[in-house]
């Protein structure tokens, strides 16, 4: 006799969780409100990114065309795979000292697997991730970038 | 020529006479015979190409997506294009596949829900063939795409095609006993196999309403099993994309492919098109008995209208079925034919017929 019960009471137990399974989709189906699904080449002008989205590596720079890399190469040695050269310079400061500065920072986008570690380990938090996601081109050479802009300069006070 | 949107009869007989009146009758069958079989064509063709864009469409909304709507308004030619995409598509020649066995089995499998279309009333005279055994017969040709299935599975020498196919033999061999028992259950109430006599008995109300519990019953297992028996999810083991690649048709491509494709959305018309028939009424418009005015109204609706909403409100609870339940495992799903429905189904039966035998239904 008890099997007979649990019989039947499996049978409605599944059912209703059916039912509960049933009635989310056939919500959704009758809302079409609650699709989430972005229009993207229309929706362009409007589209914001997520903070944490990691388009590209970049460097900011503030008003006055400062940046804040000192050149020290870290993020070259951390980057798994060799997207990152830095070149530097010596120059002479005006105290008379030879002072080593970053000359170009060269990025490879076509080559970085967006792992982070470069923005990470960044000792002067120099590097951050920037929200630019189109990125096809027809030329792999546009892909190398120079991340330090022309004629720009290390932030004061950043060693 | 009279043309009636209520009545097909007097239509179809004048054409009839027509074509007797100018040729043998021998010749006039034969041109007959060709008229409806480009027509269920046409239809076959029309019905199907719709069928795979409102699937993609009630999944998507069941999913919080949008779905197809790049080509044309709405995605509504997005099909088209896919057919004509399968169209150019190369058709791969497999070394070692049993090379007849794997040109036929597609056009087995298509062969078997065109056989059944032609029995499936679709409005008052609106009815290629009309036989006195027309649920048996149905149930039949629509198992027998089965075979096709089979000899696919067999023919493409590749095991997950092999066993996809001895998973989809299980699977039908199980749930054809639902699916016929179910419809036994609706027949033992109207008391005819003729599909013409089922909807007319249905004229002062449906079939679920006149025998209450045991047609409940009976519909609710006829809708899991004929979603089971046309390899739909959360049915589909036959194919089960994560398991077996795509299980049966795994070596198919082009058009072959898009037979099986096609076979499945009509396979899922047909059932569809069968449970509203048998259990809704079919063409019949919804009457109340004793309602006078109120069915007037509803006579005022084509029965062809009435029996493709019936059919579409089927079909999209199947869908709604595939895209809300994960696909079952093969034992839970023998264990779910054999220790549920089917005692169920036998016991229902009984129900009926003692129903019937005490008239205690309306
Ligand atoms: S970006 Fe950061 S880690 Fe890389 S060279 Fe400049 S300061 Fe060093
Ligand atoms: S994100 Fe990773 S791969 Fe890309 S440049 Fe930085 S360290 Fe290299």
């Amino acid at each position: 006799m008890k099997d007979f019960f649990n019989y039947f009471s499996e049978i409605f137990k599944g059912v209703a969780s059916l039912f509960r399974g049933m009635r989310v989709t056939g919500y959704y189906f009758f809302h079409p409100g609650q699709i989430v699904t972005q229009q993207y080449p229309e929706n362009r002008k409007t589209l914001v990114m997520l903070d944490r989205f990691k388009g590209e590596v970049i460097m900011p720079h503030n008003e006055n065309n400062e940046h804040k890399c000192t050149g020290c190469g870290i993020c070259e040695l951390n980057c798994p795979n060799g997207s990152i050269e830095i070149i530097s310079k010596q120059i002479l400061t005006d105290e008379g000292k030879k002072k080593r500065i970053i000359d170009q920072h060269i990025y490879h986008l076509d080559m970085c697997t967006f792992c982070s570690l470069c923005v990470k380990t960044c000792p002067s938090d120099a590097l951050a991730w920037g929200q630019e996601f189109e990125h096809a081109v027809y030329d792999r050479s546009k892909l190398t970038k120079v991340l330090n802009q022309a004629g720009s300069q290390l932030m004061k006070g950043v060693e | 020529m009279a043309f009636n949107i209520y009545d097909f009869t007097s239509f179809t007989q004048s054409i009839d006479q027509g074509l007797n009146s100018v040729m043998p009758a021998f010749w006039a069958m034969i041109t007959e015979m060709v008229i409806i079989g480009v027509a269920i064509l046409a239809f076959y063709a029309l019905v199907g190409l719709f069928l795979v864009y409102a699937e993609r469409k009630v999944c998507a909304f069941m999913q919080n997506r949008v779905g197809p709507n790049r080509v044309g308004p709405y995605g509504i030619i997005q099909t088209i294009a896919d057919l004509i995409k399968l169209l150019m598509k190369e058709l791969v020649e497999i070394k070692k596949a049993d090379k007849l066995l794997f040109t036929i089995a597609p056009f087995i499998v298509i062969i078997a829900s065109f056989m059944a279309i032609a029995a499936i009333p679709f409005a008052k005279g609106l009815h290629a063939i009309d036989f006195n055994i027309g649920v048996l017969y149905v149930v039949a040709v629509s198992s027998l795409g089965v075979v096709g299935i089979l000899i696919a599975g067999w023919s493409s020498n590749n095991k997950y095609s092999l066993i996809g196919a001895m998973r989809s033999g299980a699977q039908i061999v199980s749930y054809e006993l639902s699916v016929g028992l179910s419809l036994i259950t609706a027949c033992i109430l109207v008391g005819s196999l003729q599909l013409s006599t089922i909807v007319e008995s249905q004229a002062d109300g449906w079939l679920i309403f006149k025998g209450h519990i045991p047609a409940v019953i009976a519909f609710l297992i006829y809708l899991v099993a004929s979603t089971a028996e046309t390899n739909r999810g959360p049915f589909d083991l036959a194919e089960a994309e994560s398991e077996l690649t795509a299980g049966f048709h795994v070596e198919y491509s082009g058009i072959k492919f898009a037979f099986f494709f096609l076979a499945e959305y009509m396979n899922m018309f047909i059932v569809a098109s069968i449970g509203a028939t048998i259990f809704w009424g079919g063409w019949m418009p919804l009457h109340i008995g004793g309602w006078g005015s109120f069915n007037m109204v509803m006579d005022y609706i084509p029965p062809f209208v009435w029996y493709i909403g019936k059919t579409a409100v089927i079909i999209w609870i199947m869908m709604w079925f595939k895209w809300t339940f994960p696909r079952l495992r093969i034992d839970q799903l023998l264990t779910l034919e054999w220790k549920y429905l089917l005692p169920i189904n036998l016991f229902n039966i009984l129900l009926m017929a003692f129903i019937v035998l005490m008239g205690w239904h309306f």
